[in-house]
C-alpha cells in the first residue's frame, strides 16, 4: 500500500490541496455540516451562560462526588488531543513518512480538543474570572501564591504549555503552506490575509535550514511533553489516597488510553474527509490501516491496565481497594463498567481482522465505539471511586443533570465547528511535506545525472 | 546601492538547482540564495550555509525556562510565603520538578520559533525577489537561484552568461 498514490507531480499536489480551499465553491454539504455543528455549539453557550448565572449547582456534583462531568470531559478531550502530537512529533522523530498527510489536521484536532478540555476545569472552578490568581503565580494584592505541591497546579502548567507548544508547532508547520496559498489566491483579501500570516516566507535555502532545525527540535521537545501531559493528568488522581486512584499504573495507562482515543478521533475525522474531498490518493488505506494498528496496540495496553487494576485490587489485601473492585463489578454504576469492558476489552479485538482494518466504514464505526469506551472509562474512574470511599456515612450517588449533558454535547459542537472552519480556510494536508514524498524531490547524485 | 538586486535563474528540478548552486559557489560567488518549494538539505550546503545557530537558542531558552520555573517556586515557597503543607519541607524539590520541566519545554519551544523567525528576518513584508513575476512558482513547483548584485564578483553581463551556462530554463533581472 502506498503513502501517496502514484501519478502525482509537485504541481498536482499543490493544486489538489490548495484548490480545496481556494477554488472549490462552498458546497451544500459543508454548509449543512457547519450549520449543524454551529447550532450545537449554541447549546454550549446557553449552558455556560446559565452556569455563570446559577453556579455549579446546576450540575449533578456535590460532596462526595465533586468532580463529575467536568473532569470526565476534561480528561476525555485532552486524551483525544494526544494523537495529534503523537503523529506530528513522535512519528516525525521515527521518520515515519506516512504521517505527512495526516499531521496537519491531526494537529488542528489537538488544538481544538485541548481548547474544549481546558474550558472544563476553568468553569468547574465556578468563578473562572478569579481563576487567574488561583492558578497562575500572579502577584496579587493579598500576597498569596498557588500551592506548588498540588498536582492541580502541575496540571495548569502542563496543559497551558501543551496548548502553547501545539499551537507553535501547528503554525510553524503552516508557514510554507501559507506562502503557497498567498501565491495562488486570486481574491485580493485572501492573498492579503495569507500573505500576512506567511510573514513574507520565500523558501530561501537559509530559511529552510533554520526552519528544519526548529521543526525537528519542536518535535523533540513535544515528545516528552505529550507524554508528560497525560501523566500529570493522571497525577491528579494518583497522588490522592482515594481507593482506585492511588496507583502507580495510572501514568502509562492514561497515556496509552489518550493515544488510543486520539487515533479513534483521527479516524472519525479522516474517513469522511477523504471520501468527501476525494483525498483517498493522499490519505490512503495505508494511513487508515496504520492508525487502526496503533489503536489496537494502545487499546490492548489499556485493557492490560484494567486487568492489573482488578488484580491489584484483590492482591493488595486492602479492604477498601478490594471493595472498590467489587463495587465496580456490581455496584450502582456496574452497567457503566461492563459497557466499558465491552468497548475497550472485547469489541476492540475486532481490529485483529484484516477485513475490518481495511474497510473504512467498519473502522469509522469501531472508532466511535472506542470514543464511547474511553469516555466511559473516565466516568468509571472519577465517579465509582469518589462515590464510595472509606466511610459509609460519606457515601453518595452522582446523577448527571441535563446541564451536564448539554455542556458536554455543546463542546462536541464547538469542536466540530472549529474543524469545519479549519478545512475550509487552511490547507488541511501539509503541502510541502507531501512534496517531499515524491521521488523527484530527492537530489540525485552526480553519477546519476550524467547519463 | 546597486541598480538591481540581482539575477534570478529558474530550474525545473532540485537536482539541477543544487548542481547550479554548487557551480556558482565553485566559481567564486558567495552572496546568493536558492528558493525552493520544500526543504532541500543539499541546497544550503551548496551555497555554503552550514551553521544555523537555532539549536543553541533553543538550549539557552530551555535552560532559562527551567531555571526560572524552579527559582520561582523556590522563592514563593521558601522565601516569600512559606506554607506548611502536611509537614513537608519548604524546599520540597520533588514536587517542583513538573513545573520546572514544563517551563523548560515552554521556553525552549517559544525561543526556538521566535529565534528561527528572527534569524530569518521574518516577518518581512517586502523583499525584492517577489518582483520577479515567475517567482510565485517558488512555492509551487519551480526552483530558483539568485545571485545578488552585492556580490563582489557580480557583473551584469558576465553573471548572466554564467547562469545561462547552467541550464536554467529562464533568467530574469530582480529589480529593487
Amino acid at each position: 500500500m502506498h503513502v501517496l498514490e502514484p501519478g502525482h507531480t509537485f504541481k498536482s499536489i499543490t493544486d489538489k490541496i490548495a484548490n480545496i480551499v481556494l477554488r472549490r465553491p462552498v458546497t451544500l454539504g459543508w454548509v449543512a455540516g457547519f450549520a449543524i455543528s454551529f447550532g450545537v455549539m449554541q447549546i454550549l453557550l446557553l449552558a455556560l451562560a446559565y452556569l455563570l448565572f446559577r453556579g455549579t449547582i446546576i450540575w449533578g456534583i456535590n460532596i462526595p462526588i465533586g468532580w463529575g462531568f467536568a473532569i470526565i470531559n476534561f480528561v476525555w478531550w485532552i486524551g483525544i488531543g494526544h494523537a495529534g502530537t503523537l503523529i506530528s512529533a513522535i512519528l516525525l522523530l521515527l521518520k515515519q513518512s506516512w504521517r505527512n498527510s495526516i499531521n496537519r489536521f491531526a494537529e488542528a484536532m489537538t488544538l481544538f480538543a485541548v481548547a474544549c478540555a481546558g474550558m472544563f476545569p476553568l468553569v468547574h472552578t465556578g468563578r473562572p474570572w478569579l481563576a487567574a490568581y488561583w492558578l497562575f503565580p500572579y502577584p496579587n494584592s493579598m500576597g498569596v501564591w498557588p500551592q506548588f505541591r498540588s498536582p492541580l497546579i502541575w496540571d495548569v502548567f502542563a496543559v497551558s504549555t501543551y496548548f502553547t507548544i501545539s499551537l507553535l508547532f501547528w503554525f510553524t508547520g503552516l508557514i510554507p503552506d501559507l506562502a503557497t496559498m498567498r501565491d495562488r489566491a486570486q481574491n485580493r483579501w485572501a492573498r492579503g490575509i495569507y500573505g500576512l500570516l506567511a510573514m513574507g516566507w520565500r523558501g530561501s535555502a537559509r530559511h529552510w535550514k533554520r526552519y528544519e532545525t526548529v521543526y525537528l527540535l519542536l518535535a523533540g521537545i513535544s515528545t516528552p511533553l505529550v507524554l508528560s501531559v497525560h501523566t500529570v493528568v493522571s497525577f491528579d488522581f494518583a497522588t490522592s489516597i482515594i481507593p482506585g486512584w492511588h496507583t502507580t499504573i495510572f501514568p502509562p495507562y492514561f497515556v496509552a488510553g489518550a493515544i488510543y482515543s486520539g487515533f479513534a478521533m483521527v479516524l472519525v475525522i479522516a474517513i469522511p474527509i477523504r471520501k468527501y474531498y476525494g483525498l483517498d490518493d493522499m490519505i490512503t488505506m495505508r494511513h487508515l490501516v496504520n492508525s487502526a494498528k496503533v489503536m489496537l496496540a494502545t487499546g490492548l495496553i489499556v485493557a492490560y491496565g484494567y486487568v492489573m487494576e482488578v488484580f491489584a485490587g484483590f492482591y493488595s489485601g486492602n479492604v477498601y481497594e478490594k471493595y472498590l473492585t467489587l463495587n465496580r463489578f456490581e455496584g450502582p454504576y456496574a452497567p457503566f463498567y461492563w459497557a466499558l469492558v465491552f468497548c475497550n476489552v472485547i469489541f476492540l479485538n475486532i481490529l485483529w481482522f484484516k477485513k475490518v482494518r481495511e474497510t473504512p466504514i467498519y473502522l469509522f464505526l469501531v472508532s466511535l465505539v472506542v470514543l464511547v469506551g474511553m469516555w466511559l472509562e473516565r466516568f468509571v474512574i472519577v465517579v465509582v471511586s469518589l462515590h464510595r470511599d472509606y466511610m459509609p456515612s460519606q457515601w453518595g450517588i452522582y446523577v448527571p443533570t441535563r446541564w451536564d449533558y448539554l455542556t458536554f454535547i455543546g463542546t462536541l459542537g464547538l469542536f466540530a465547528s472549529a474543524m469545519f472552519l479549519f478545512i475550509r480556510i487552511m490547507p488541511m494536508i501539509s503541502i510541502f511535506e507531501i512534496r517531499t514524498l515524491l521521488p523527484e524531490s530527492k537530489v540525485k547524485a552526480e553519477a546519476e545525472v550524467k547519463h | 546601492m546597486e541598480p538591481i538586486y540581482g539575477l534570478m535563474a529558474e530550474f525545473d528540478t532540485p537536482t539541477e538547482l543544487v548542481e547550479a548552486a554548487k557551480r556558482s559557489y565553485a566559481d567564486g560567488y558567495r552572496k546568493m540564495d536558492t528558493y525552493s518549494p520544500f526543504p532541500i538539505e543539499e541546497a544550503s550546503e551548496a551555497i555554503g550555509f552550514h551553521k544555523d545557530r537555532v539549536a543553541l537558542i533553543v538550549l539557552i531558552g530551555g535552560l532559562l525556562g527551567g531555571l526560572s520555573g524552579y527559582l520561582l517556586q523556590y522563592w514563593i515557597n521558601v522565601i516569600n510565603y512559606p506554607l506548611n503543607i502536611g509537614g513537608r519541607p519548604y524546599h520540597s524539590w520533588p514536587s517542583f520538578i513538573i513545573v520546572t520541566f514544563e517551563m523548560t519545554i515552554l521556553f525552549a519551544g517559544i525561543s526556538g520559533v521566535v529565534g528561527m523567525l528572527a534569524l530569518n528576518g521574518l516577518p518581512m513584508p517586502y523583499h525584492p525577489v517577489f518582483n520577479v513575476p515567475r517567482f510565485k512558482e517558488a512555492t509551487n513547483d519551480k526552483f530558483f537561484l539568485c545571485i545578488e548584485a552585492a556580490d563582489p564578483k557580480f557583473d551584469r553581463a558576465d553573471t548572466e552568461r554564467f547562469l545561462a551556462s547552467l541550464n536554467a530554463t529562464n533568467i530574469s533581472e530582480v529589480p529593487h
